[in-house]
């Protein structure tokens, strides 16, 4: 089975800033009872947030190379974290993320891995 | 849910946020004082928000209430070091932050006294009687209970500016007058606990408030007031008579709820509800609390109302109801109290032992009473007595006042179908 990289933009924690306790345990319980789903199923391999810090940006120009802090945390684009899910093809892995309740938040990206192996 | 997942995958239990909220803010003001409570609540935000950004991704942790701790004392320590205020105590403050142990939880059984200690000096300081009454009941219910200014409005039909301009003025009580966190001193605590039980007791009225239709926000107002009194009956300075009679009148009407809707929502009449539903543990502890409750020499008005509350939920059946005895605690309840729900409660008992008339003549003698003309189970009480008597318009008319203050469609639905029916007898 292939492995497939799903990129979360917009971190959940990004919400209204009015949540109460009860409202943000109910949306981690959704990412939780997705995640579940996923490793239940054996699907799961590899999760993780990315830092909230905008990271670094290397451009190189002119022969130097400028690095510059990421802006990202202010774009909406920022991918917030990663999941690397298994699955035989593209729709299926589409599939696995059509209840992922981040679609209620931002968007999923859903990108193979490009798995090259050695003759 | 995922059947066949993992059970070894930590689980939230539920109301955990909500729970490790109200523990957090006391044991963090108990930390910075009770002038800082603003401060321990952005903490506690701020742990709530950081659980949010990262659970979804790395899963839920083994212990999360652990987890917390750990990011909550992070925070207080970054708090600490950047606040102006705490420069002077410092050292002092940073160090009691970090001999916090990580074990040491909303939930871990181990610490459970200081968790009830702590929570207890918080209710007492928010219920502290220089508040104004609606300050005490909102800022409770934040910081205790650990809802939100929003959770708290709409469970209040307020708005929600006028909730967080209720705990902004209660914050700035206890600032002004440098309120202590903790419990009152052995000579003060009867009338302090005044003030506390009232709390309780409309937090729990107004999750139970039985004309408001479904709404999970009320049904987690009546457990956690059941909560947060049993805080009160295990501490020695608190577990006095009344406290137990407060208990034992929220445990005979929590008893009730799971029969008080319908599937629709719709509320069911007390004379038509299926008892088989009632809730047969929470009668028993209201059994065992009422009768903790028997000592002394102070007949309590919570005395009197768990009684009552006890008649109905402890009778087999709707006509097996003690009517006479109802009407007697009434009638010591109103000679205690005077108040106008109190004398409308005891009309409707009157109405079952006397009759319709008697009950309805007794009615007009509070008509006058101003908090009635938009008290819907006045109306509704109304209504029921002129139609036992076959005065249809009259019945028509109140039943329209009363389905013109229903504030919830299933409400609304219950009084449209007593208005037909008594429509329909009249054809």
């Amino acid at each position: 089975m292939a492995h497939y990289m799903i990129l979360l933009e917009e971190n959940p924690g990004n919400m209204p800033p009015d949540l109460s306790p009860e409202d943000i345990q109910s949306i981690v319980a959704k990412y939780q009872a997705w995640r579940d789903g996923l490793a239940s199923q054996g699907r799961l391999q590899d999760s993780n947030k990315l830092k909230d810090e905008g990271g670094r940006l290397m451009v190189k120009q002119g022969g130097t190379t400028q690095v510059t802090d990421g802006p990202y945390s202010e774009s909406k684009e920022v991918i917030a974290g990663y999941f690397v899910i298994e699955a035989a093809n593209y729709d299926e892995a589409v599939a696995l993320c059509q209840n992922c309740p981040h679609l209620d938040y931002g968007r999923i990206m859903v990108r193979a891995v490009d798995m090259v192996t050695c003759p | 849910m995922s059947h066949g997942a993992d059970t070894t995958v930590p689980r939230l239990v539920d109301h955990l946020f909500r729970q490790n909220a109200g523990f957090l803010i006391a044991r963090l003001t108990g930390i910075f004082g009770g002038s800082y409570i603003d401060d321990a609540e952005d903490v506690v935000q701020e742990v709530m928000i950081r659980a949010l950004k990262t659970w979804p991704f790395s899963g839920v942790p083994e212990n999360p209430s652990a987890w917390m701790v750990r990011v909550a004392k992070n925070c207080a320590l970054d708090l600490i070091r950047r606040h102006q205020v705490f420069r002077h105590k410092q050292d002092t403050l940073i160090a009691t932050v970090e001999a916090w142990h990580e074990s040491d939880t909303a939930d871990a059984p181990r610490f459970s006294h200081e968790v009830r200690d702590e929570q207890l000096r918080m209710i007492f300081m928010s219920c502290h009687p220089e508040i104004s009454p609606e300050g005490r009941l909102a800022l409770t219910l934040k910081v205790v209970g650990g809802f939100s200014t929003g959770e708290i409005a709409r469970a209040f039909l307020s708005s929600e500016a006028t909730v967080a301009q209720r705990i902004v003025r209660a914050k700035k009580k206890i600032r002004g007058l440098t309120l202590p966190f903790a419990m009152p001193v052995a000579d003060q605590v009867a009338g302090r606990l005044d003030s506390v039980l009232q709390v309780l007791y409309l937090i729990f009225n107004e999750g139970h408030s039985a004309h408001e239709g479904k709404n999970h926000i009320r049904a987690e107002f009546c457990q956690d007031a059941i909560r947060l009194v049993n805080l009160l009956t295990r501490h020695p300075l608190t577990a006095v008579p009344e406290v137990h009679a407060l208990a034992a009148y929220f445990y005979f009407q929590a008893a009730r709820l799971p029969a008080r809707c319908d599937a629709r929502g719709v509320p069911v009449i007390l004379a038509r509800q299926d008892r088989r539903l009632w809730d047969q543990e929470m009668m028993q502890r209201g059994v065992l609390a009422m009768a903790r409750s028997a000592r002394g020499v102070h007949l309590s008005a919570y005395h009197l109302k768990a009684e009552i509350a006890s008649c109905h939920t402890l009778a087999e059946t709707a006509a097996a109801t003690d009517w006479p005895r109802i009407l007697h605690l009434y009638d010591l309840l109103l000679a205690q109290s005077g108040d106008a729900v109190v004398a409308l409660n005891r009309v409707v008992a009157l109405a079952e032992t006397i009759g319709p008339r008697a009950a309805l003549e007794e009615l007009d003698r509070w008509s006058a009473e101003p908090r009635f003309e938009t008290y819907l189970p006045y109306f509704s009480v109304r209504a029921e007595l002129h139609a036992r008597l076959g005065e249809t318009e009259a019945s028509r008319r109140a039943y329209r006042r009363a389905l013109a203050l229903a504030m919830s469609e299933p409400v609304s639905d219950y009084f449209r179908e007593q208005l037909e029916a008594v429509t329909a007898r009249d054809r």
